[in-house]
């Protein structure tokens, strides 16, 4: 059986398919973070060398991984929005980009309280860490320009140039650690192998799953309300159910 | 000084005040964020058309 995925890429028939999926994702997101704490607090070992502060990582390394992750997904459909003046691109862009700056700011926010402990200070300028600002900068630029401007069409076509100029910074970020030296360590999962203890890694794995599905239900629930906003005085939202009540 | 001294004698408190603590508050303020912009936005669409209604 083919799927006509076009017929997604229009608000009215979106608006229905988000609001289905946003309990399958919400309710494993919730499991998934209660396993994943179990295991990285109850079953993961204790670390060699930093004891128990490495347990911050099952929350720093999924949520920096997600803020790059969210920003390219956040870029593509921006520039989707810009090439093919799709609506739903836009809005799904505008959606994204709060759940990404949040993730930025908690990797931010645990990495300085994984470095207290680990490195003696709680910042540095650091190219990883001085990078990830900048991204957590563009996602509050791209909130704030979106803002400034009364007419949405226009706010999306200029907040999507910013998207696609500042995913540039994301290589960056990822690559930091290789290209300079850096105080922040390597990768420590790479696909030649890990050293890492098989707890650890299915803790992190699954509080990873467990930030992902969480992210993917919080930008369903905001996009809705960003159809309804936009299209609110379309025949289609006077006939939902929710309105009419 | 006195926190780092805390952290060392704390660090599970430290670890899960500080990091998790803090990411699951963050998490729970923007889950209501959304939540009320739907109920705002929901009312506001409501009231459009009760008013129209009136006209």
């Amino acid at each position: 059986m083919a799927i006509n995925w076009f017929k997604y890429s229009a608000p009215t028939t979106f608006y229905g398919l988000a609001g289905k999926l946003i309990p399958w994702f919400a309710v494993p997101a919730v499991i998934l973070f209660a396993i994943g704490l179990y295991i990285g607090f109850a079953v993961a070992p204790i670390d060699a060398t930093q004891g128990e502060y490495y347990r911050i990582i099952f929350i720093h390394v999924p949520a920096s991984i997600l803020s790059m992750f969210l920003y390219m997904i956040m870029a593509g459909y921006a520039a989707l929005g810009l090439i093919f003046n799709t609506r739903l691109s836009a809005m799904m862009a505008s959606a994204i980009a709060p759940t990404g700056a949040l993730f930025a700011f908690i990797s931010l926010w645990t990495g300085a309280l994984w470095g207290k402990p680990t490195w003696g200070v709680w910042w540095l300028w650091d190219a990883r860490m001085t990078s990830e600002l900048i991204l957590l900068f563009l996602y509050l630029g791209f909130i704030a320009l979106h803002a400034s401007i009364d007419d949405p069409r226009r706010a999306d076509r200029a907040s999507a140039l910013l998207a696609i100029v500042g995913s540039v910074n994301v290589p960056i970020i990822y690559f930091s650690v290789k290209w300079w030296n850096t105080l922040h360590q390597g990768s420590t999962i790479k696909f030649t192998g890990t050293s890492m203890h098989v707890a650890m890694q299915q803790a992190m794995f699954t509080m990873f799953a467990a930030c992902w599905l969480y992210a993917a239900a919080v930008v369903l629930m905001r996009v809705r309300s960003i159809i309804l906003e936009r299209e609110r005085n379309t025949t289609w939202i006077a006939e939902l159910p929710e309105v009419k009540r | 000084m006195g926190i780092e001294l805390w952290m060392r004698e704390n660090p599970m408190t430290y670890i899960w005040l500080g990091s998790y603590a803090v990411s699951m508050l963050v998490f729970a303020i923007e889950i209501v964020m959304v939540i009320n912009r739907r109920k705002n936005t929901l009312n506001q669409i409501r009231m459009m058309r009760n008013s129209g209604d009136n006209e």
